[in-house]
C-alpha cells in the first residue's frame, strides 16, 4: 500500500461523490485509472452484461398487480426470444398472432377504455420487475381521479416502446402509457422510461410520444414522475396531442430547486 | 439504372444504384435487417468491383432517394458545386480511391474539393477503402471551426466535457464539470444531455453552465443537448444559447421523425446567429448523428445505413455547424453489432464526413447489449485520433450515468493526446496553463491541492 501511495495521485475533489454516482475523483496513475478503478468497471460492466439477458418473472409481476387489485392480461411480441429480440426490433414492435387475436378478443367483449397502461420488458428485466409493478398502480389511481376509465395493464414480454401503438389500438384506448425497462446503465441498472402517447396507433413515430426517463429510486422518484406524467396527459387532453409539439413545462425553476442542491463552484 | 458483373462464370445483377450501394457495404446488422445486405461475401465483392467502375457523375443522375420527394436530396443536389467538383468529375469511384490516397489529394486540394462532393459520391468511395484507407485520407483532410475557441486544427484533439446527471441535479453536475476541467477537458464544448426536455429544468442547466464558463473565464462555449424547438424557445425567452442542439438524419422522412425539417434548422441557426455570443467565430450549430437512425425510424427508402448516415452531413453542412458528432454505438447492436462493425463504422463516418467539410468528432461508445467492451473502444479511440478526429467525448469513467452507455473517458482524452502527441484547442490549453491544471510542458500538473483558482471549493469537500 505504500508503494499505492507513491504510484498513485488521488484527487482531492474525490468527495464531491457524495452529489452522484458518476465515476468521478478516480485519481490516477500517470494519465490513467489507478487497477482498482479499472477492475471496479470491468465488474459493473460484467453485472449490467448479464442483466440484459436474465428474463422477467412475468407471473410474479401479474400476481403484484392483481394483489392490488387490477386485471393483468399477459401478452408476447413477435420475437420468440432475447437473441430475435435484440436482432430484430421491428418483431419487438409488433404482437404474435396469438396475443393480437387474444387482445382483439377482449377489446369486442368490452367498452373501451379512456386509458391503457402497457409494462413492457424493453432492455432491463430488472427495472420492469423492481418498479413497473408501483409505477403502473401510481398511473391507474392518478388517471381514475382525474375521471378517466382504464383498462387492464397489458404486460409484454419482448416488447419495445412501438409495441403500445398497437396495444392502444386494438383496445381503441385515447390515452396509452407504456412503462418500459431502459438500457441498463453500469451504475443504473434498474431504469425505467414511460412514454405517453395520445392517439395510439400503428405507425407513429417517435415524434409523437412524450418520454419521461431514468424513473427510478435513485433518478426521477416514482411519484414525481407520475406528476409529470399527469401534467402531461392534462395538456395532451387539452390540446388533442402528444410528442415534440407538446412541452412539458411542468412546474417552475423555484420548484425544481426544491432538493436546495447547488453549483459549489460558483459559491 | 441496372449494373451488373461477371465473375468465375457467375453474373451478377443490381436493379439499381442504391441496390448496388447497400450490396457493396461491409457487413453490418443494420443493413441485415433492412434486408438490403449483400446475400453473400462474393455478392458483396461482387458489388464493390461493379461499384468501382461507376463513373462519380452518375450520382448526379441517379438519386438514391426521389428529388421530388425528400428535401435532403434537393439540398444536396441543388448545392452541388460543379466547378469544385471539376478536379474529379471525370473518375470513376474506383479512381476516386486512387486519387484521394495518392499525393495529389492534399490537404488544401481536398478542403477546395469538398464542395464539389455529394454524400454519395463519398460513401461509395468509402466502401471499396480499407481501414487504413479511411484514416490516411481523412488525416490529409482539415476542417476547423471556431465559437470560443478554435477546434479542429492538426495536432488538436478536443473533448466535450458530458457531465450528465439522472436528475440534473446542479450539485451532481458541478462535480462532473469540475472533475473533467481538472482532466483538461471540455474544449469542445460543455455539453449535457438534459435528463427531461422540460423547459425549466433545460434552461436551469443552460444557466448553470454559462455561469461557469464566465466564472473562470473558460474559452468555451455550452450546449444543453435538447430539441431545436426547445432551444429556439430559449433564445426567444433570453436564456444563455451558445450552440443550438439537435439531432438529424439523412432523409426527409427520418427527420420528420425527430421533429425536425430544414426550415426549423435554418430558424434555429439565424436565431443562434443573432445572438452574436461566438468571440472568435460563426459556428453555432452542434448536431449529432448515426447509423441507423433512418432505418430505425423505418425511414431509411431502402438506402443503406452508411449512406444514410453521410446524407445527414449534408444537412449538417448546411448550417456551417461548430460540432458534428456521429454517437456510433449508441444505437445498438441491431444496427452495428459488435465492436468491429462499430470500429469500422466510427471510421467511416469521420472519414465521409471530413471530406465532405464536417467538422467530425466521434462519440466512441457501446451499449451494454452490444458484443463490444473497453478495448474495442481504446482500438476506435486509437485509430479515430491517427485519423486527426476533431473532437471525442469525456465523461467521468467512461460511465454516462444518465443515459446508460459507455463512452470515452477524461482518462482516455488524456490516453489519445500523449500516445498520439495531441493538443487541446489552443486558447483551452493557454486556459489550462493560467490554471495552474496543466504544466508549461502540457501534462498534467494535479497532485494532492487544488488549482488555486478552484481552491475556495476546498471548504465544501
Amino acid at each position: 500500500m505504500t508503494e499505492k501511495s507513491s504510484i498513485v495521485t488521488e484527487n482531492p475533489w474525490a468527495s464531491l461523490k457524495r452529489h452522484t454516482n458518476a465515476r468521478i475523483g478516480l485519481g490516477r496513475v500517470g494519465i490513467s485509472q489507478p487497477t482498482d478503478k479499472q477492475l471496479a468497471f470491468q465488474l459493473s460492466h460484467a453485472l449490467a452484461r448479464d442483466a440484459v439477458h436474465i428474463p422477467l418473472d412475468l407471473m410474479r409481476l401479474a400476481g403484484e398487480l392483481i394483489d392490488a387489485g387490477l386485471e393483468v392480461i399477459a401478452l408476447h411480441s413477435r420475437a420468440g426470444d432475447r437473441q430475435t429480440y435484440l436482432k430484430r426490433p421491428d418483431f419487438g414492435r409488433r404482437l404474435d398472432g396469438d396475443s393480437a387475436a387474444r387482445l382483439k378478443t377482449f377489446a369486442e367483449g368490452e367498452t373501451a377504455s379512456d386509458a391503457c397502461i402497457v409494462i413492457a420488458d424493453g432492455l432491463s428485466s430488472t427495472a420492469v420487475q423492481s418498479h413497473a409493478g408501483e409505477m403502473a398502480r401510481r398511473v391507474d389511481s392518478a388517471l381514475k381521479a382525474e375521471g378517466l376509465s382504464v383498462g387492464p395493464v397489458c404486460i409484454v414480454e419482448q416488447g419495445r416502446v412501438a409495441i403500445g401503438d398497437e396495444i392502444g389500438e386494438l383496445l381503441g384506448a385515447r390515452l396509452l402509457v407504456l412503462l418500459v425497462g431502459e438500457r441498463p446503465g453500469l451504475s443504473s441498472p434498474d431504469s425505467l422510461g414511460i412514454y405517453y402517447t395520445y392517439g395510439p396507433r400503428v405507425g407513429l413515430t417517435d415524434a409523437a410520444r412524450n418520454c419521461i426517463s431514468n424513473v427510478r429510486p435513485a433518478g426521477l422518484p416514482l411519484a414525481e414522475s407520475c406528476e409529470r406524467l399527469m401534467w402531461l396527459i392534462r395538456e395532451s387532453q387539452r390540446r388533442k396531442l402528444s410528442g415534440v409539439t407538446l412541452k412539458d413545462e411542468s412546474g417552475d425553476a423555484d420548484a425544481l430547486d426544491g432538493t436546495g442542491s447547488r453549483n459549489f463552484l460558483l459559491e | 439504372m441496372a449494373y451488373s458483373i461477371d465473375l468465375g462464370g457467375n453474373r451478377y445483377r443490381f436493379t439499381d444504384l442504391k441496390s448496388l450501394m447497400a450490396k457493396a457495404t461491409p457487413l453490418r446488422s443494420g443493413d441485415c435487417l433492412a434486408g438490403i445486405a449483400a446475400e453473400n461475401a462474393s455478392e458483396r465483392v461482387a458489388a464493390q468491383l461493379c461499384l468501382a467502375e461507376v463513373p462519380l457523375k452518375r450520382f448526379l443522375e441517379e438519386p438514391l432517394i426521389p428529388y421530388e420527394s425528400d428535401e435532403v436530396t434537393r439540398l444536396i443536389i441543388d448545392s452541388h458545386n460543379r466547378q469544385a467538383f471539376a478536379p474529379v468529375s471525370h473518375l470513376s469511384v474506383g479512381e476516386f480511391r486512387n486519387w484521394l490516397l495518392s499525393e495529389r489529394a492534399t490537404t488544401p486540394v481536398l478542403q477546395a474539393l469538398a464542395p464539389g462532393l455529394t454524400p454519395e459520391m463519398v460513401a461509395a468511395v468509402s466502401k471499396i477503402m480499407r481501414v487504413q484507407d479511411l484514416i490516411l485520407v481523412a488525416a490529409k483532410c482539415e476542417v476547423v471551426t471556431r465559437f470560443r475557441n478554435t477546434v479542429g486544427l492538426k495536432g488538436r484533439m478536443s473533448t466535450r466535457l458530458q457531465p450528465n446527471h439522472p436528475t440534473d441535479d446542479p450539485a451532481g453536475v458541478a462535480a462532473s464539470l469540475l472533475d473533467g476541467l481538472l482532466y483538461g477537458n471540455g474544449d469542445a464544448v460543455l455539453g449535457i444531455n438534459p435528463a427531461t426536455d422540460n423547459y425549466h429544468a433545460v434552461t436551469r442547466l443552460m444557466q448553470l453552465l454559462d455561469d461557469v464558463i464566465q466564472r473562470y473565464e473558460i474559452p468555451t462555449q455550452s450546449c444543453v443537448l435538447t430539441h431545436v424547438t426547445t432551444h429556439l424557445e430559449a433564445i426567444n425567452r433570453g436564456a444563455p444559447v451558445d450552440l443550438v442542439f439537435q439531432s438529424i438524419a439523412g432523409t426527409q422522412a427520418a427527420n420528420d421523425s425527430f421533429g425536425i425539417n430544414l426550415a426549423i434548422l435554418d430558424e434555429a441557426h439565424r436565431a443562434a446567429l443573432e445572438l452574436g455570443r461566438g468571440t472568435l467565430g460563426n459556428n453555432v450549430m452542434y448536431f449529432e448523428t448515426g447509423q441507423g437512425s433512418a432505418l430505425s425510424a423505418n425511414a431509411h427508402q431502402g438506402v443503406d445505413q452508411q449512406t444514410c448516415e453521410v446524407r445527414a452531413y449534408a444537412v449538417a453542412r448546411r448550417f456551417d455547424p461548430f460540432l458534428v458528432n456521429t454517437v456510433v454505438g449508441f444505437i445498438g447492436p441491431e444496427y452495428l453489432y459488435d465492436g468491429k462493425q462499430i470500429i469500422r463504422a466510427g471510421l467511416e463516418d469521420h472519414f465521409c464526413g471530413k471530406l465532405l467539410g464536417v467538422p467530425m468528432g466521434c462519440d466512441i461508445c457501446y451499449t451494454n447489449h452490444a458484443e463490444a467492451d473497453q478495448d474495442d473502444m481504446d482500438m476506435l479511440l486509437t485509430l479515430l485520433g491517427t485519423a486527426g478526429i476533431n473532437f471525442i467525448m469525456g465523461i467521468p469513467g467512461s460511465d454516462d450515468i444518465m443515459l446508460n452507455y459507455q463512452t470515452t473517458s477524461f482518462h482516455d482524452a488524456l490516453y489519445a493526446r500523449q500516445v498520439l502527441g495531441k493538443k487541446p484547442a489552443p486558447e483551452f490549453e493557454a486556459w489550462l496553463q493560467r490554471m495552474g491544471i496543466f504544466d508549461g510542458e502540457g501534462r498534467l500538473a494535479t497532485g494532492n491541492q487544488l488549482p488555486a483558482p478552484f481552491a475556495h471549493i476546498a471548504d465544501r469537500l
